[in-house]
């Protein structure tokens, strides 16, 4: 077997998420790629939180339904996650809580109160028990604890996940995989990263989640990372004091989510207007309104394509797992410096929270791109006319430039005018900056295809449903495409990367097939809708049994 | 600092080809040109280059004033000077940072904003064009509009009373606060240059006359008064709060112009400053945080 599924339960509060990482890094030890979902409600106690670990030996991004051992910590964890057992499953529970259960019951108060250790060291026992089930060895997991919990509590939590350990036996084995132990990462911490070796100076913040970890992230890196993090009265405050930083000269980022992005498109218009670059990284979460906050969906697309007064470019991409979200931050935050639009790094709860395996190697890095700068000679003239479309930037407090950027309509100084001719210019002008940014897409792998070019079917989807999409599409032995650049949209990559199709079916999490939307604007065929959206990302063999219906 | 701009650059050049629009008599043509003798005496007499000016406009009559000026400008959008104005001072602390802003402009779509950059002591200054009217969307109350004011979307006559902005201020943490009047011009220039000088968070409100929609000449020279030395304690809370009480923007006192407090607080950006100093290699950083990932 080269692949494990564990499902890891219990209430809010109860450190899931958490106890769902050092799953990942324990298979991380022995080389397995690891990929997790967390499902959580909107509280902070109770409730019903999971997390689903699958471990692979190969590239993975996406769970499945069944799982090989499950964790509970309470009834809810058994009864609400029948439909993932099969005969194969080892269940083990805290048999202080779960009373109708089968499997391993360990009295985690008892082990907890014997050992001295706080109520939280539980985690620890189950991870003990995990480990023994899946013939993994006291070395690997007291090296994991080493390095996922602080050293104060470290005994503690060594002494309660042996007595985890010793309580249960061997079921199967995890061979050790002759591969290195990649970090896990989520997808707002390598988007992170990502911004940071784009060039990032500042990130500007207010919380809403699906992006809250990433002002956390880099919150807690700051000194590390020698980067400014802020967060501000409101999103508006926030967009404004990025513009700002950036008219002055520093490359920054906000990030946010659907109802935050509402109140940035003030911002964001006036970015388009005045022609200063900033990345906004739009976490989607299902809306409209409040709508489900912890949970996920694509429902922004058109959003984020259209919002904003007026007609202005913009960078829109869709990183689809961690590899694309680093190289794709990293490269929105460069072009829209060197193109002076505003970029959007859309990515959605499932890929910003959820955890994977992060291989930098495997990264293939983007092109490095610069700002243009006034070169200082002559008078300088803000929004100079250019062929390209992009005037060269200067900085208040150099000497010899005066920088006048404006919301309004201007002429090359920065003036306010209203002239008919001149307004045409302008616009005509910030028109050739976005052809320019096309033209230079036109060389980055704006949209990816994946599988043999005469399938005869074809997978079309974007963001985190990728990985989804690629391990289904082996079942059918399809081509899977996704775009990544969303705006400008990468027509001819697209043109080429579907010649010879075949059956194609559109695959996303939402309701009224956005991205099916966007390719029938652009002239092309969608194909035929497969959509999820009740907040939960597709599980491989859930996407597997719709596509048959289409493909049958 | 040194200055890289040669000292003494006379005021006059500092005025752009930008075609004027408000209408004769108006009150913001003193606010322009007492900003720019300041700009140019405290170029001169502290050295402070002109390129480090930076000057943000808000969204109303008041707001042209960044075209008039050959200074650095950020001409932004309703409301929205005050974060754009703390970015900046983040990114560059050499830069003096002024907010030219409305009073509809501020104190209704600005008011958070306004209020948390008190709060955070942001090293930026405020002028606000108060004219206790909108002029540029035609005749509309303001939140400092007296009770019983008339404006084209209020023809009955406003029941609710005026904000009194100073005391927003103080209560909200501002460091400098003033008052000033467009008919006072040479204490109008003299509170800016203050309020630029100031290190931290200043305000200065600015009684503008309205010559189309809210003309309260009359009244403002028949109440208006200079604060005379030691008439109030800048450093004291308790005084500033009495002397910015004497009027309320609505009933009929005398009208205290005049800085009312004026304190040295820690400033909001510099807690920020060491974090980015000496720009260092961050793509080393990177791969560092990934190779030690935990
Ligand atoms: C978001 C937004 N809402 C409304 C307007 C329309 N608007 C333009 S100026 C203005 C009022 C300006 O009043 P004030 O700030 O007092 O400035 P004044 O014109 O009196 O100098 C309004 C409401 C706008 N530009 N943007
Ligand atoms: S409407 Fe009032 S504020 Fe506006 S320009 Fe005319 S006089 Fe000045």
């Amino acid at each position: 077997m080269g692949e494990y599924s564990v499902l890891i339960g219990g209430k809010a509060g109860e450190g899931i998420n958490t106890a769902g990482l050092s799953i990942a890094a324990l298979f991380s030890r022995l080389g397995y790629r690891t990929y997790m979902y967390f499902d959580y409600p909107s509280l902070i106690r109770g409730g019903h939180n999971f997390a689903i670990i699958r471990a692979s030996e190969k590239a993975i991004g996406a769970h499945r339904t069944p799982v090989d051992v499950l964790l509970a910590f309470d009834q809810n964890s058994i009864d609400n996650h029948r439909q993932r057992v099969h005969s194969g499953t080892t269940v083990i529970y805290d048999a202080s809580q779960a009373v109708q259960a089968e499997g391993y019951g360990l009295p985690l108060d008892t082990i907890v109160k014997e050992e001295k250790a706080p109520p939280i060291t539980g985690n620890s026992a189950m991870l003990g028990a995990l480990a023994r089930v899946a013939g993994i060895g006291r070395e690997v997991l007291d090296d994991v604890l080493r390095t996922t919990v602080p050293a104060k509590h470290l005994e503690a939590n060594l002494r309660v996940a042996g007595r985890g350990y010793d309580a249960v036996e061997s079921v199967f084995t995890v061979e050790p995989l002759d591969a290195p132990a990649l970090p896990v990462l989520t997808g707002n911490e390598a988007a992170g990263l990502g911004l940071v070796y784009g060039g990032l100076d500042t990130y500007v913040a207010y919380p809403m989640t699906p992006s809250s970890s990433l002002l956390h992230f880099l919150a807690n890196r700051a000194e590390d990372l020698a980067v400014r993090v802020i967060h501000p009265e409101n999103e508006i405050g926030v967009i404004l004091m990025a513009l700002g930083l950036a008219y002055a000269g520093e490359k920054t980022a906000v990030g946010t989510s659907g109802g935050g992005f509402c109140l940035m498109t003030e911002g964001l218009s006036l970015a388009g207007m005045s022609e200063i670059p900033v990345t906004i990284v739009m976490g989607q979460r299902p809306g409209p309104s409040t709508g489900m906050p912890t949970y996920t969906a694509q429902g922004d697309l058109h959003f984020v394509l259209n919002a904003g007064q007026g007609e202005f470019p913009r960078l829109v991409v869709a990183p689809g797992d961690l590899e694309e979200a680093y190289t794709w931050s990293a490269t929105a935050l460069m072009l829209s410096w060197r193109y002076q639009v505003p970029a959007i790094v859309l990515t959605d709860k499932t890929l910003a929270e959820g955890a994977c395996s992060f291989d930098i190697g495997a990264v293939a890095e983007l092109p490095d791109r610069e700002p243009v700068l006034w070169d200082g000679a002559g008078e300088y003239r803000r929004y100079a006319r250019t062929e390209s479309g992009v005037s060269p930037l200067a900085f208040p407090g150099r000497e010899g430039a005066v920088v006048k950027a404006t919301s309004y309509a201007h002429d090359e100084v920065g003036f306010t005018t209203e002239e008919s001719g001149e307004v045409i210019e302008l616009q005509e002008m910030r028109f050739r900056k976005g052809e320019s940014l096309r033209a230079e897409l036109a060389t980055y792998p704006a949209v990816k295809a994946y599988g043999a070019r005469d399938a005869g079917t074809t997978i079309v989807c974007w963001g985190s449903e990728k990985w989804a999409c690629i391990e289904a599409a082996e079942r059918f032995g399809a081509r899977v495409v996704q775009p990544i650049v969303l705006a400008p949209f990468p027509a001819r990559q697209w043109k080429e990367a579907m010649i010879g199709a075949g059956r194609v079916a559109c695959v996303e999490n939402n309701a009224t097939g956005q991205l099916a939307r966007l390719l029938r604007q652009q002239g092309f065929d969608p194909g035929r809708p497969v959509l999820k959206y009740d907040g939960r990302p597709f599980a491989v063999d859930e996407l597997e049994t719709r596509l048959l219906e289409v493909f049958a | 600092m040194t200055p890289k701009q040669p000292a003494g650059k006379v005021a006059g050049s500092l005025v752009s080809p930008a075609q004027n629009t408000w209408c004769p008599g108006c009150g913001n043509f003193s606010i322009q040109h007492m900003m720019k003798s300041a700009i140019a005496e405290l170029s001169e007499e502290e050295g402070i280059p002109l390129e480090n000016f930076v000057l943000l406009g808000g969204i109303g009559c008041h707001g042209k004033l960044v075209d008039y000026l050959n200074i650095n400008s950020f001409y932004g959008i309703h409301g929205r000077s005050i974060p754009a104005a703390t970015g900046m001072r983040l990114a560059n602390p050499d830069l003096k940072v002024i907010c030219h802003v409305g009073d509809g402009d501020i104190y209704a779509e600005g008011l958070d904003h306004l209020i948390f950059a008190a709060k955070r002591n942001s090293d930026i200054t405020v002028i606000v064009h108060d004219n206790r009217v909108y002029g540029l969307t035609t005749g509309q109350y303001t939140p400092t509009s007296p009770t019983g004011f008339k404006g084209r979307s209020t023809p009955g006559g406003i029941t609710e009373h005026p904000i009194n902005p100073l005391e927003v201020m103080l209560a909200a943490g501002a460091t400098h606060i003033a008052r000033g009047y467009t008919r006072k011009v040479q204490h109008l220039k003299d509170l800016f240059k203050e309020a630029i000088v100031h290190r931290g968070f200043s305000f200065v409100d600015v009684l503008q006359i309205c010559a189309t929609y809210f003309n309260l000449t009359d009244y403002y020279n028949e109440h208006a008064y200079e604060v005379q030395e030691g008439e109030v304690d800048t450093g004291r809370f308790e005084s500033a709060l009495s002397k910015i009480r004497e009027w309320d923007y609505d009933r009929e006192a005398p009208i205290p112009l005049g800085t009312f407090y004026s304190v040295e607080k820690p400033i909001y950006e510099e807690k920020f400053r060491a974090l980015t100093a000496g720009r260092p290699e961050r793509r080393a950083l990177v791969r560092k945080a990934l190779e030690e990932w935990r």
